[in-house]
C-alpha cells in the first residue's frame, strides 16, 4: 500500500472525519519525482473538541508515526472541530513553499529525522 | 552535559526559542523561513537553534516533545507548536499577545 493511502486509511479509522483532504505536496520540494515526502492533511472531526492545537498534532504524529518511519518528512496540518470548520468557511491555509534545505541533508540523515 | 539536560536548559533560559533548519536569515526550509517570519512579525528578540548543525538536539527534542518534525517554538518552556500553529496564532493576534507577554510587555 502506497503511504498517501495508508494517511487516508489511518485517519479515516482513526478520527471518523466529516471531511478529509490529503493532499501529496512532494513535488514542490527537493525530493525525485513520485515522491511520497510532503503531505498536506485537513481534517475535521469531532475527536478534536476539547484538545490543544498541540495535542491534535500530536495525536495525528502519533497514528502516523509508520508514515514518518516509512520516509514521510513533512506533514501541513489543519485540525478543526465540526464548529471551527464552519468558522474557517471551510477552507485551510496554503503550504509554505521549499526553500531546497534537504538537499544539504544527506540522505540517510534526511530518513531519519523528518 | 547529557543532552536532555541541554535541551531543559536552554528552554528554561530562554523565553523565546525555536529550533529550526537554517537560521533566522537564512531559513532552509520553507516551513522554517515562514515561522520566522510570523516571529520577527511580533517584534521581539527570541533564540534560535538550528538543528541542521545540532544532530543530537535534532533527535532527541523529537522524543522530549512528542513533536517528530521542525520547527518547534516554545515560549516559557512550552510547546507552542509548528509552522501550521504558529502561522494560526500569529493571523489571530494570538502570537504577539503570547511573545509580549514572555517578554513581560503587555500587548
Amino acid at each position: 500500500m502506497n503511504i498517501e493511502q495508508f494517511i487516508k486509511d489511518t485517519l479515516a479509522t482513526d478520527f471518523a472525519p466529516s471531511f478529509m483532504e490529503v493532499l501529496n505536496e512532494s513535488h514542490q520540494h527537493s525530493v525525485p519525482k513520485n515522491s511520497e515526502t510532503h503531505f498536506k492533511i485537513v481534517l475535521v472531526s469531532d475527536t478534536f473538541e476539547g484538545k490543544s492545537k498541540v495535542a491534535r498534532h500530536q495525536l495525528l504524529y502519533k497514528n502516523l508515526d509508520a508514515a514518518l518511519k516509512g520516509g514521510v518528512h513533512a506533514l501541513a496540518m489543519h485540525l478543526y472541530t465540526p464548529e471551527e470548520w464552519k468558522l474557517a468557511n471551510a477552507q485551510s491555509p496554503d503550504s509554505p513553499q521549499c526553500m531546497g534545505g534537504s538537499k544539504k541533508e544527506p540522505l540517510a540523515a534526511k530518513r531519519a529525522s523528518v | 552535559m547529557d543532552i536532555i539536560e541541554t535541551i531543559k536548559n536552554q528552554l528554561e533560559s530562554n523565553d523565546i526559542i525555536l529550533y529550526m533548519k537554517g537560521s533566522p536569515q537564512m531559513p532552509q526550509c520553507g516551513f522554517s523561513a515562514r515561522t520566522v517570519q510570523a516571529l520577527m512579525a511580533c517584534g521581539e528578540r527570541f533564540a534560535y537553534v538550528n538543528i541542521l548543525d545540532n544532530p543530537e538536539i535534532r533527535e532527541n527534542l523529537k522524543t522530549y516533545s512528542n513533536w517528530p518534525t521542525f520547527p518547534q517554538l516554545y515560549i516559557k518552556g512550552e510547546l507552542i507548536g509548528g509552522c501550521d500553529i504558529v502561522t494560526e496564532l500569529y493571523e489571530s493576534g494570538e502570537l504577539k499577545q503570547m511573545v509580549a507577554a514572555a517578554v513581560g510587555k503587555s500587548a
